[in-house]
């Protein structure tokens, strides 16, 4: 019982707050770090690839940011669901921080795909499963927001979102498996858990970087965002 | 139960309930969320008739002859083969040997008549020496095979 009553002393914003501003400052100093030597790795000695030439590396941008943005979805689905399921106040509020750091990477990973597209398949966007399933994710997000924003009351705006977050949730599986399931433009996976990633190892080297680099931004955004909103609340 | 407990339980059937939903919607659907046929899926009728579709596969090597401003080449899935005719700009990666997505109708001829034509690159990257050195083995491997016929 002694743990659970610790969690739930976190979970109270008024000593999450301090906590919060010492994680994210450290956390936005990892993130620029990461970001140095992600970039460095990316553009100076990552190799040219032997079919698309340099027109690859923004790989170095894009899978990092569909990672996140899916990721995100999956961690605001599960701070809305235990707001939903232990009335805690601050998991309402972290599900709010996390939303518009998830849109900003879901529409990163569609804009920078759109440019990767036009010089390798030839159009800047096609209707498959993959980019039409990422597509959703944006408007999801951009629905969540929309909702929280349009109810007054923080804890009925928390329960509608809740709803929406773990009912949009179905669709994180949809876009992680839509180029093994059907026929899409989209390439499947390099790198995956089960197997050896299938690119040269400075490549997935440069990619590991930004994908830290993108974890250490958004928890210090998210982290940030929530003081304020903790601050707007309470 | 609490009623914590019992919150928790209606998520988790409510999940439970959507993925299952999910699941039935999109076995519905197979057919319209595939973006192309393979040559096998239309010689087995599978493509829609006398309308505008997709092919998906790989352009048979040795395949790619142009006539002008059209350009002739075959897509194949290893099994079967569908040939392409279309006019107009080819995506840099439409190579020999490489995926491509070709959008169009079936002529009576049996040609196919490509109005737009999309590389599809897979999801191996290397640098041009280690592409040189897989070819190389290919390229040994079917020596070796030859001289031991």
């Amino acid at each position: 019982m002694t743990t659970a009553i610790r969690w739930f002393w976190y979970a109270s914003p008024h000593t999450f707050f301090p906590v919060a501003r010492t994680l994210a400052r450290w956390c936005a100093v990892a993130a620029a770090l990461f970001a140095i030597a992600g970039l460095y790795v990316g553009f100076l000695v990552a190799p040219t690839d032997a079919q698309q030439g340099e027109a690859y590396r923004i790989i170095f941008i894009h899978v990092p940011a569909a990672w996140m943005s899916m990721f995100l979805y999956l961690v605001m689905a599960f701070w809305a669901a235990m707001g939903f399921a232990f009335n805690t106040r601050l998991s309402g509020m972290m599900a709010s921080a996390i939303a518009p750091t998830g849109a900003l990477f879901t529409f990163i990973a569609l804009w920078t795909g759109a440019l990767w597209g036009k010089p390798t398949w030839g159009t800047y966007w096609v209707w498959d499963a993959r980019l039409t399933s990422e597509l959703i994710l944006l408007f999801l997000y951009l629905g969540f927001m929309a909702l929280k924003a349009a109810i007054d009351d923080p804890r009925r705006s928390d329960r509608a979102g809740a709803v929406l977050a773990i009912v949009g949730a179905v669709n994180v599986p949809i876009i992680y498996y839509s180029v093994q399931w059907w026929n899409t433009l989209h390439q499947g996976a390099s790198v995956s858990m089960t197997r050896a990633p299938s690119m040269a190892a400075a490549m997935f080297t440069g990619m590991i970087l930004m994908a830290l680099a993108f974890w250490m931004y958004s928890i210090a955004v998210i982290l940030m965002r929530v003081r304020c909103i903790i601050m707007e609340r309470e | 139960m609490k009623p914590r407990h019992k919150r928790i339980a209606a998520i988790a059937l409510g999940v439970v309930a959507l993925g299952i939903a999910t699941a039935l919607v999109l076995s519905a659907f197979q057919k319209n969320l595939v973006f192309f046929f393979t040559p096998s899926q239309v010689a087995a009728n599978e493509a829609p008739q006398g309308k505008t579709f997709r092919i998906g596969g790989m352009v048979l090597e040795g395949s790619v002859k142009r006539e002008g401003v059209d350009v002739r080449f075959v897509v194949t899935d290893t099994a079967k083969n569908i040939p392409v005719v279309y006019r107009g700009a080819l995506p840099d990666l439409f190579r020999e040997g490489k995926g491509v997505v070709a959008q169009g109708q079936i002529g009576p001829d049996g040609v196919f008549r490509a109005r737009e034509v999309l590389a599809k690159h897979d999801e191996n990257y290397m640098p041009p020496e280690a592409a040189d050195a897989v070819k190389k083995a290919h390229e040994t491997a079917a020596k070796t095979a030859k001289t031991l016929q």
